[in-house]
């Protein structure tokens, strides 16, 4: 099996991540599709990393993990405080600026 | 690992990629698919998983054990946690609020990975170094290395980003108080003014249990509404031991008449009283 699998796969994970993203309606669950999407381009920087065979591949699969994790926390608040002002975490629900 | 450029892994390296990355890809759909937030939030858990594993399995032993400590075990969490505050049992609704978009996005998502393959497939990427001369001295002293030489500025820039999320998260989640609090004389005075003065009796005072779903009984053996708490009374989920009383004490008088023989000896007065009536 030669390495490159992996990246089919990440991109595989990538694409099933992006449909989820367009599919989906409950906001937590497009977060998740999100995340879904970060660790596949993680798994193809790490790919990468081994192919090339030096680990700056890995150095960004670190900071996308730590941005990751930044942007997790500030998503989360976003969603409870929409969840709060209008009792649903459905996207089509936060309409309020709509005419 | 050799240091020569190869182009085959080991065998047992291919059963395991194509072992776990069928249990990745399952995971993944599972996610866009599952109607519930939770089930979407475990299985990407799974997914994650399977992820890490694949780190350790291409020589980022580092990154494998983060993912793990990380992803599945903080941001998952997280993730959960938040379900269950918006609600766990709130499905997806399926009423489609632009027509045709799940077809769409899901013909759009099909193109996208038609595109992103054969884009990999048309790279002559046959061959590969290895991780062998990079993890010579130690993968995690190779990131060290790196991160506190070439990357230095990003990972404090990172540190930043950090204390802004977690300032922000806490700015998007405080909740201005509107009004004043009450001290504690006027919150005595309240009380004093109200028709109850004495504290709400818990659940069970004067029941025979003290499970917070049974409602205390009041001295004349109905169940009192202040004792149990309004989620459980909206959820139904109270019991009620008001007639349970009363059907022991039925059931112990009448195993006590059993047992003195009372209820055979009525009966004989009975028949006899029955006789007198029929002689005279």
């Amino acid at each position: 099996m030669n390495p490159v699998n992996y990246l089919y796969l990440a991109a595989l994970l990538f694409t099933i991540g992006a449909a989820g993203v367009l599919i989906r309606r409950n906001a937590i669950v497009v977060f998740m599709c999100v995340e879904l999407m970060l660790n596949a381009c993680n798994l193809a920087f790490v790919a990468f990393s081994r192919m090339h065979g030096n680990l700056d591949g890995q150095i960004i699969a670190f900071f996308t993990m730590v941005v990751a994790a930044a942007e997790v926390v500030v998503g989360l608040a976003i969603i409870v405080s929409v969840f709060r002002s209008r009792h649903s975490a459905s996207v089509d629900d936060a309409s309020l600026m709509k005419l | 690992m050799n240091t020569l450029a190869a182009s085959l892994t080991s065998t047992g390296e291919a059963v395991q990629f194509w072992i776990l990355g069928t249990i990745a890809v399952i995971g993944a759909l599972c996610t866009i698919l599952m109607r519930r937030a939770v089930h979407s939030a475990l299985c990407l858990a799974g997914t994650m998983i399977v992820l890490a594993v694949f780190y350790l399995a291409n020589g980022a032993y580092f990154l494998g054990i983060v993912q793990i400590v990380v992803y599945t075990g903080a941001i998952m969490m997280l993730f959960l946690f938040v379900v269950m505050l918006v609600g766990v049992t709130a499905a997806d609704s399926l009423t489609e609020t632009i027509k045709g978009q799940r077809w769409w996005a899901a013909a759009c998502g099909l193109g996208f990975g038609i595109l992103l393959i054969a884009g990999i497939g048309n790279a002559s990427l046959t061959t590969f170094t290895g991780l062998g001369v990079a993890n010579a001295g130690g993968n995690v002293e190779g990131l060290a290395a790196l991160i506190f030489t070439k990357y230095v500025f990003a990972f404090e820039i990172t540190g930043a980003l950090l204390i802004t999320a977690s300032i922000g998260a806490m700015v998007l989640t405080h909740r201005e108080r509107t009004e004043r609090a009450l001290t504690q004389r006027e919150m005595s005075e309240k009380r004093v003014r109200s028709k109850h003065l004495p504290p709400l009796p818990a659940p069970g005072v004067y029941a025979r249990h003290n499970a917070v779903d049974i409602a205390g009984l009041l001295p004349d053996g109905s169940a009192s509404e202040l004792t149990v708490s309004k989620t459980l009374k909206d959820r139904g989920q109270i019991r009620d031991v008001s007639g349970e009383a009363i059907a022991d004490l039925k059931a112990l008088e009448q195993r006590s008449s059993e047992r003195l023989g009372r209820a055979d000896r009525l009966g004989r007065e009975d028949r006899e009283d029955r006789e007198e009536g029929v002689t005279k």
